[in-house]
């Protein structure tokens, strides 16, 4: 009863949303966008979930003082926070304390944090960028045509040559051909894993969705 | 006795130093090298260049600040450009961290065109549920979206009333960073509703949906900050994509150059181990 009811609703929703693609009538179109409707909810829900999760294992860190206590305090604190702004004492407005906190704590955070990888990026090239292998200098090549198409310094250092050996040029070709080519059987690939994923869900082979064992 | 200078061991406080010093050096002193224009940046220009005035645009906001210096300026050259063209913009966000950061451009650009909200742009904020969102959209925008990002109810906002699905939106412009992004407004807007489709996202995720450019399923496409600066270039308003153009191109130049020198330590140490075994 515990796994066949949620199979039942999981085979019932999947076969309708199915046969709703293809068929346009207008009773099934409104079924269709009424559960689409409570899968938003559904979804919504869920990360209710999230927070209560990330609270429960802050929480369980702080009591045991584990390792590294203090960020769970952190954490706690500005979640907290923000949730105190952007909710009950407050609104997420323009002008609203929870959206200057955003704007001058969160955002520059998260930027300074990404900006870093531009500094490993330039240190993991000086290591790890060898040309050890045939395949391995292709790919140099590739990546150091690329890496200077991609920018305005490409197109000066290769100005006055024809254009099919201009850097913009080439980087356009290869982005257009071998790069498109690679991608599509990736594409490709992944949509037949999908389907067949999506197909083992809606007749209930594929059950980790559940929890448990599976 | 001090050291000798060791190439094969160079310090990274060395290499991040000089990154640095590479990124900081043409923001205060700017070369402003010439921009060319690719093919996937001119595809969306002329796409926006061919809807009459009136027309209503979507933007779909899909980022976090993390990746807002390299996305921002697209959406700014985005929104400029519509609201020189006199669209109408309607905003809607899948990541819940977007809505403050395109209301940060839109505000300014709305005072500096003329545009007021609710009757030439709107932002409807974020929704959760990814894919889902977007088949609701399909159905009806203003259902999915009841409120706008300030909780005003769409129906009294006047630019909604023009709004029901897709049918009504002439071109929608994404602007993501990962998922939900791109590749479902493609798989689950464009393949089924056929919506005119651009894309803004970063370099790095560029090359994903270069399939999808062929296909004609992308009208155009915006590859990291270059594309932005192709865009402002395109549209003549030079802003922080084409600052940052100068710094990208040294910073590029000088990973190139750790790469050159990297391998050539690495063939010296070769023939060094050879020669001694």
């Amino acid at each position: 009863m515990r796994r066949g009811v949620p199979l039942a609703i999981t085979f019932l929703v999947g076969v309708f949303m199915l046969v709703a693609f293809f068929v346009p009538h207008y009773r099934v179109s409104a079924w269709a966008e009424e559960l689409n409707q409570w899968g938003t909810i559904v979804i919504a829900a869920s990360i209710l979930l999230g927070v209560g999760n990330l609270v429960r294992v802050h929480f369980h860190k702080l009591r045991r003082r584990g390792e590294g206590w203090f960020y769970s305090l952190v954490t706690l604190a500005a979640m907290t926070v923000m949730i105190a702004f952007g909710g009950p004492w407050g609104t997420i407005e323009e002008g609203s304390t929870f959206n200057w906190l955003f704007l001058n704590v969160q955002v520059p955070l998260q930027s300074t944090m990404f900006s870093l990888l531009a500094f490993f990026i330039a240190s993991a090239a000086y290591r790890a960028f060898r040309l050890r292998s045939a395949e391995a200098s292709l790919l140099l090549v590739a990546a150091i045509i690329v890496m200077l198409g991609r920018v305005p310094v490409g197109q000066w250092l290769t100005r006055g040559l024809p254009e099919p050996l201009t850097l913009p040029w080439l980087t356009e070709t290869i982005m257009a051909y071998p790069n498109m080519a690679a991608f599509r059987g990736i594409l490709m690939g992944a949509a037949l894993g999908v389907m067949a994923m999506g197909l083992r869900v809606i007749l209930g082979i594929e059950r980790s969705y559940l929890g448990g064992e599976g | 006795m001090a050291r000798a200078f060791d190439i094969r061991r160079i310090d990274r406080r060395v290499i991040f130093t000089l990154i640095f010093v590479a990124v900081a050096w043409p923001l205060i002193a700017p070369m402003r090298l010439p921009i060319d224009v690719s093919p996937p940046v001119r595809g969306l220009y002329e796409a926006v260049e061919a809807l009459p005035p009136g027309s209503i645009v979507m933007l779909g906001a899909d980022y976090s600040p993390d990746t807002m210096p390299e996305l921002q300026p697209m959406v700014e050259a985005f929104i400029r450009h519509a609201f020189s063209k006199d669209l109408r913009v309607v905003i809607a966000c899948l990541w819940p961290a977007s809505p403050p950061l395109v209301q940060r451009v839109t505000t300014p650009l709305a005072e500096e065109f003329g545009k007021e909200y609710g009757i030439d742009y709107v932002n409807l904020g974020y929704m959760a549920g990814g894919i889902v969102t977007l088949l609701g959209m399909g159905a009806s925008i203003p259902n999915t979206f009841p409120t706008d990002y300030d909780g005003t109810p769409v129906s009294d906002i006047p630019l909604m009333q023009d709004v029901e699905n897709f049918s009504d939106i002439a071109l929608v412009m994404e602007v993501s960073a990962g998922t939900p992004g791109t590749r479902e407004w493609v798989q689950q807007v464009q393949s089924r509703f056929r919506v005119a489709l651009a894309s803004g996202t970063t370099a790095v995720g560029a090359p994903n949906f270069y399939p999808y450019v062929q296909s004609g399923q992308l009208v155009g496409l915006l590859g990291g900050l270059k594309g932005a600066a192709e865009y402002e270039t395109l549209i003549d308003a030079p802003a922080d994509a084409t600052k940052g153009m100068d710094a990208q191109s040294i910073v590029h130049v000088l990973i190139v150059l750790f790469i050159l020198v990297g391998n050539v330590v690495y063939f010296l140490d070769r023939r060094a181990e050879r020669r001694t075994a």
